[in-house]
């Protein structure tokens, strides 16, 4: 495998990097530490310049209009983009275009109609309705809420949590089990519309992350045209199964933002902070720490660029992002918490962005597949077996 | 967590302002029959938190303004939009003095 990054990407990641020091840590500067959205204004201004610098829509398709960047210049640029306070969950608060639903790329020409193209040209807003009460690192055995057919529609019973975004959506995809004597084979997916009867956002689920919230949705006798049966009926887990695999790949390259920026700064600041007559980075403690916290950050950006060169590649990637989800999201909670300590008493106030990654960086290990369920996936890879 | 705020109005004077704390949090204000004018929060940047936003809402003095509750909490900013959202679901319409000054996008709440 080749690591070296091309002319081309790096030209790409030094744009990404000017963008991000001079359009969002000014912005940023005056917002609250743990907001989530820029102005409107700020937002619309900076939308008109990603679209004129052709980066619009990041993770769309180049047949569906997007710029055509391949996973591991993504994978580079999510490193770039998520180096600001808000960074890990909202980069550049996603003046590049916030993340769609990649499974309506192979939605059928009806559902791109009314689906997927209205979402690419930013007139509806989306939620993925996977988790339930019951769990979320095993869905496919988890998922309680049914869908039953009478005539041309499915009726579907039962409830939803952790679901970023449903209140603000226009529609979503939402799981369902039609086979309650399959497990994986006994879900389908379901094109769900806010405004039909039946469908309910409960409530807020406030977390360690204040920038944003999950919610609960509750389905009580939502009636689903069959029409909004997004590919096969008892298919739903392969969608569902398909998508949460690819977007490993971002979502461990953007842990790795805060992180750097996290180690730039313990550096500059171990040079300029003084205690007992000398710097902290003459300490043997202090070295140690920012050199734990170097092999963090490279062994990580080299498992998430080798997993993603391998998905560029069109070799299985499993294993590979697996390892790459764990160790990311791990490697980076402790440098952000290496970081904190260097800092002192600094570190853990709102003056700075270290206590926002602290936060939002351990809900990384738990979110889009916790790291004991990245490890019985490489487990499977390396001995064998399926899961009980 | 309740829903709904459900702390007990105080007087909106100087004096009983002077004792609450600087912690981060939200905070409502009403008139005399407590119906909400106003809901805000002291964030990360706000000086001396919810006492220093309360006195300037003190001196500011909206119009009816007679009464105030506050709730610290570190989640200001998710359990801020959550309060708006339930206030619009049960009234039809965000308190009045958020309606002019402007709100962050807001969902859609289902309360019970």
């Amino acid at each position: 495998m080749d690591l070296n990054i091309t002319d081309e990407q790096r030209l790409l990641v030094e744009t990404m990097r000017r963008f991000v020091r001079e359009e969002i840590l000014p912005l940023e500067e005056k917002l609250d530490p743990d907001a989530f959205e820029l102005e409107p204004a700020d937002y619309e201004r900076l939308v008109e310049k990603t679209k004129s610098m052709g980066f619009f829509g990041l993770d769309i398709p180049e047949e569906f209009g997007g710029p055509g960047v391949d996973i591991v210049t993504r994978a580079l640029l999510a490193m770039e983009m998520s180096q600001h306070r808000a960074g890990l969950y909202t980069p550049c608060y996603e003046v590049f275009g916030a993340v769609g639903l990649a499974q309506l790329y192979e939605a059928n020409e009806d559902q791109k109609e009314r689906f997927l193209y209205p979402t690419l040209r930013g007139e509806k807003r989306t939620f993925f309705g996977l988790t339930e009460p019951s769990g979320g690192s095993d869905p496919a055995r988890a998922i309680r809420t049914r869908a039953v057919k009478d005539g041309n529609e499915w009726v579907i019973n039962g409830s939803k949590i952790f679901i970023s975004g449903a209140d603000r959506a226009d529609y979503g995809l939402v799981f369902a089990r039609t086979d309650p004597s399959k497990g994986r084979g006994g879900v389908t997916c379901f094109i769900v519309e806010r405004d039909m009867p039946g469908f309910h956002v409960r409530r807020v689920v406030h977390t360690l992350r204040s920038s944003d919230y999950g919610t609960e949705l509750q389905f009580e006798d939502l009636r689903v045209p069959e029409a909004n049966v997004l590919g096969e009926v008892n298919g739903g887990f392969a969608i569902a199964n398909d998508r949460l695999m690819r977007q490993r790949i971002p979502y461990a390259a953007y842990c790795l933002g805060p992180a750097i920026k996290s180690q730039e700064m313990s550096i500059e600041y171990s040079k300029i902070r003084e205690t007992f007559g000398a710097p902290l980075a003459t300490r043997q403690s202090i070295q140690n720490m920012i050199i734990d916290n170097e092999i963090d950050i490279r062994t990580s950006r080299w498992l998430v660029l080798a997993a993603a060169d391998k998905a560029h590649r069109g070799e299985s990637y499993r294993l590979d992002v697996a390892m790459a989800k764990l160790l990311a999201s791990e490697a980076a909670s402790r440098v952000v918490d290496r970081a904190m300590q260097i800092h002192g008493g600094y570190g853990v106030t709102k003056d700075l962005p270290l206590e926002r990654w602290y936060r939002e960086m351990r809900i990384r290990r738990i979110g889009e597949g916790p790291s004991e369920v990245q490890r019985l996936v490489i487990a499977r890879d390396l001995i064998g077996g399926s899961f009980h | 967590m309740a829903l709904r705020m459900d702390k007990p109005w105080q007087p909106l004077d100087a004096d009983t302002v002077a004792k609450l704390p600087g912690q981060l949090g939200i905070y409502q204000i009403a008139d005399a029959s407590g119906q909400v004018l106003y809901i805000g929060y002291a964030g990360g940047r706000s000086l001396f938190g919810l006492r220093g936003k309360l006195r300037d809402e003190v001196k500011q003095r909206r119009q009816g303004a007679t009464q105030f509750r506050v709730e610290v909490n570190m989640q200001y900013l998710t359990r801020h939009v959550e309060l708006l959202m339930v206030h619009r679901a049960d009234h039809g319409a965000l308190p009045r003095d958020n309606e002019v000054e402007g709100t962050p996008r807001l969902g859609r709440l289902s309360v019970a």
